[in-house]
């Protein structure tokens, strides 16, 4: 059964990473074309949680998983591909990491390793996605220059643009910010904005007001528990549980 | 004693154990120039040798070096590259990863005439090869294996994690990412492996003792099955082993074989640093 407008559905998932808990019975529902944000302090299981969603957890030797992922309906351990998987679920790391290669190379690298050789597809699709991300008229002169020349922001915008090329349904942010000026930081935010209108958005942030700017629904996670999950507005008026309202408040973390 | 003095001091024994590494380089370098330059010749170099090699050239010597050099090079860097790559990528640290790491440290500490002597058996005997440039080739090949892993290895490693982890995340598979996102950026490191190998392959004497230096052969090999004469062994040869050779013969030959090795090394620095400049991280 799939109900509408859910995407992505999490059902009892645990991971470990060898003896270390970092997930504990977790379970909810991320709807379609909704930001989702993710907040708690370092070490809550925040980034392995965005790794479950497109299984990078499955790159660090020693993680066990439990529990079930279900993608549109699908098991993602089960009915999918890993590599199409991560087609349709892309994230952006929380520093910005373009490949050595230039910037034209880094937003088809997705579309090569697809088998995608046609110019004029991939002329398009780079158009298209540093449209998307806004940095196509920053950046349309020197598309085969290297991506390294970028500044911060504008490595981080490639990054969204990258994996925008891929036609993803869903976007993974993982304190996408952490490493940027304000200026930048709004940039990226106005773009998170515009894209759910096509995308469904998952937001991980160390930044509460962040979370309370951009996000619909917002969930909090300590120590690798989900202590509460509700409307972004809600959860900042009136939390329901007290250890919510001391993070957001700033008595830890 | 004031913190300057000790300072000039300590500097003053710095330089001191530098020059004394660069100075016997220098020595063996004036000399074999010295003593050998009037040998060289156009003549020396592209003819065959006469009058029992106290005449004529050394050309059947430096192109069967650069035919071992060739075949080792072809034989080893693929398979060591490949290796490496299993080593570094696929294999995850266990018990069977350790033991080829170990077996790798080993092959690289022992002494060339036992690779001679490997050569001879498992070549030259078992495979029925004989004495020729195919097992010289061989010989060589699996000498310069460990050098070329390990170098290969530390490139590889020296890739940054980052790079495979984005790959994959854009749908990239595991053969993909390696091939596309790692590969490339470890070729210098690979590429300097293959300088050092060369290096030593060409140097060898002991390796091609066995299983392909010629004393003196009257024409050229025809084929891999072929005997040949190499650099090494005929320097070894008319330094020892035949009386009358001029003496700026045998420093000639000496100076032609130094000479290949900087060349070789040279041609393989300025493949690599094109392979540098367009790589930038």
């Amino acid at each position: 059964m799939v109900s509408a407008g859910v995407k992505f559905s999490i059902l009892g998932l645990h991971v470990h990473y060898g003896k270390l808990c970092a997930l504990r019975d977790l379970s909810l529902d991320i709807r379609a074309n909704e930001i989702f944000t993710v907040i708690g302090p370092a070490n809550s299981g925040k980034t392995t949680f965005l790794h479950a969603l497109n299984r990078l957890v499955d790159l660090v030797p020693d993680c066990r998983l439990s529990g079930e992922v279900r993608l549109d309906g699908v098991n993602i351990r089960a009915g999918l591909e890993v590599e199409a998987l991560r087609r349709k679920v892309g994230i952006v790391f929380a520093l910005p990491l373009p490949l050595p290669i230039s910037i034209f190379e880094n937003v088809v690298y997705g579309l090569r390793m697809q088998g995608i050789r046609d110019p004029r597809l991939l002329d398009e699709a780079v158009e298209r996605s540093l449209r998307e991300s806004y940095l196509w008229d920053e950046v349309k002169d020197r598309l085969r220059t290297p991506a390294m020349n970028l500044s911060g922001g504008q490595q981080q915008r490639l990054c969204m643009a990258r994996i925008l090329a891929g036609q993803p349904d869903v976007l993974l942010f993982d304190e996408p910010t952490s490493g940027l000026d304000p200026i930048s930081t709004a940039r990226i935010e106005e773009t998170m904005l515009d894209l759910k209108e096509k995308y469904t958005i998952v937001l991980v942030t160390n930044n509460v007001a962040q979370a309370a700017r951009v996000g619909e629904r917002t969930a909090f996670f300590l120590m690798g528990d989900l202590v509460e999950v509700s409307a972004t507005s809600k959860m900042f008026t009136t939390p329901v549980d007290s250890r919510t309202s001391d993070y957001i408040t700033g008595k830890f973390g | 004693m004031s913190a300057r003095l000790a300072q000039k001091i300590a500097f003053a024994v710095l330089l001191l154990a530098t020059l004394l590494v660069v100075f016997p380089v220098i020595i063996i370098l004036g000399i074999i120039v010295a003593k050998g330059a009037s040998a060289i010749s156009w003549e020396f170099l592209f003819s065959m040798p006469r009058d029992g090699m106290t005449a004529g050239g050394i050309f059947p010597a430096i192109l069967g070096t650069l035919y071992l050099v060739l075949g080792a090079v072809l034989f080893a860097v693929p398979l060591g590259v490949l290796a490496a790559v299993y080593l570094v990528e696929y294999s995850s640290d266990n018990w069977f990863s350790r033991l080829v790491k170990l077996a790798i440290v080993n092959l690289a500490g022992v002494p060339s005439v036992v690779y001679g002597l490997f050569g001879l058996g498992i070549f030259v005997t078992f495979f029925r090869f004989g004495a020729s440039i195919l097992s010289g080739s061989l010989t060589l090949g699996i000498m310069i294996l460990p050098v070329i892993i390990t170098s290969a290895r530390e490139a590889l490693e020296s890739v940054p994690r980052h790079f495979r982890t984005v790959s994959l995340s854009l749908g990239a598979s595991h053969w993909q990412t390696i091939r596309h996102s790692v590969l490339p950026h470890a070729l210098p490191g690979i590429l300097t492996g293959m300088i050092l190998g060369l290096g030593r392959a060409a140097g060898e004497t002991a390796p091609i003792l066995f299983t392909v230096a010629a004393f003196y052969l009257p024409r050229l090999p025809q084929s891999v099955f072929d005997q040949t004469m190499a650099l090494p062994y005929h320097l070894y040869v008319i330094s020892t082993q035949v009386p009358g050779i001029a003496e700026n013969v045998r420093y000639g030959t000496a100076l032609v074989l130094l000479t290949l090795v900087l060349l070789l090394n040279l041609a393989a620095i300025l493949l690599r640093s094109r392979f540098r400049r367009k790589k930038k991280w």
